[in-house]
């Protein structure tokens, strides 16, 4: 591509654009995201090819979802699921992502289960563990980060990870 | 989901965030990052394209292995539409003259279904 100038920067901001948008809907008070100046650390002290690697989706387990059930309503409780359980693809029309741009029928696009087993084969990584877990998107940080983030660690002690993938769809 | 994130790194594990909202991620504060410039919902990939999912997983475990310190961001190659990359970021949760009075209306008519939602849950007891 050609190089280009612009007045403004090129990725788009959710946090300015879902603002605008919510305003415009007659929501008076901006979300607060979250934000924080210090960052933990912690280095892989094994070669990836000996480590087990977990998955996280903010993606809902399909089979929990009341096909019936009102926007809005699924529980966004954390949970644990087999990896094998996920293939057919999991829910996500609740969530925020761009339905009129694309879609999630290919579900290695928003959680790599398949292309990480590849990698398993080939030997890059040791092995991705049996099970995944989910956190669907909760905009409450209290929630978030007292129930959800604890109850992720617990499922990540269990099976035992040496490193996870978090990908938020 | 960055939240998460950090819990895990605080109790001494691993991790890698693979997304598509580079702000959200990046202010909430994660220890490593692969951003692509895509629109949300494929933040491995583009659908049925297998090699650039794997290139894109790649790239998340290149990171666990070689970052340093925290915040360390790698911006994956891939451009979403060639010939008019700008067009999904502008059509997405757009707001002009165009559909101002459609997002007020459907505005009260949300709050309103969520009143008479709320009442109806006060009258079940």
């Amino acid at each position: 591509m050609p190089a280009d100038r612009r007045t403004h920067r090129s990725h788009v901001s959710y946090i300015d654009k879902s603002r605008n948008y919510y305003g415009a809907q007659g929501y008076p008070q901006a979300y607060q995201w979250s934000y924080n100046h210090d960052v933990p650390f912690t280095p892989l002290t094994k070669p990836l090819n000996e480590c087990r690697i977990g998955l996280v989706t903010t993606s809902f387990f399909e089979r929990k979802v009341d096909k019936n059930a009102v926007a809005g309503s699924a529980t966004k409780e954390p949970y644990a699921a087999r990896c094998d359980d996920a293939l057919g693809g999991l829910y996500n029309k609740d969530l925020f992502w761009d339905k009129d741009t694309t879609h999630t029928d290919d579900l290695d696009t928003y959680l790599p289960i398949n292309r990480l087993r590849e990698l398993a084969q080939q030997g890059r990584i040791g092995s991705l563990a049996e099970r995944f877990y989910g956190v669907p998107t909760d905009y409450s940080h209290r929630r978030t980060s007292r129930r959800d983030a604890p109850q992720i660690l617990e499922f990540a002690q269990e099976d035992e990870l040496d490193a996870v993938i978090l990908v938020p769809l | 989901m960055s939240l998460v994130a950090r819990h895990l790194e605080e109790a001494g594990l691993p991790t890698v965030v693979m997304g598509s909202a580079r702000d959200i991620v990046e202010e909430c504060g994660v220890s490593r990052f692969v951003y692509t410039d895509f629109p949300l919902g494929n933040p491995v990939g583009k659908p049925d394209d297998v090699e650039m999912q794997m290139t894109i997983t790649g790239m998340a475990l290149d990171l666990l292995e070689r970052a340093w310190e925290p915040r360390t961001t790698v911006q994956t190659p891939f451009v979403w539409d060639a010939d008019s990359n700008d067009d999904w970021r502008e059509h997405f949760m757009k707001v002009d003259d165009t559909n101002r009075e459609a997002l007020a209306a459907a505005g009260d008519q949300r709050r309103a279904a969520q009143a008479d939602a709320k009442a109806e849950g006060r009258n079940r007891g």
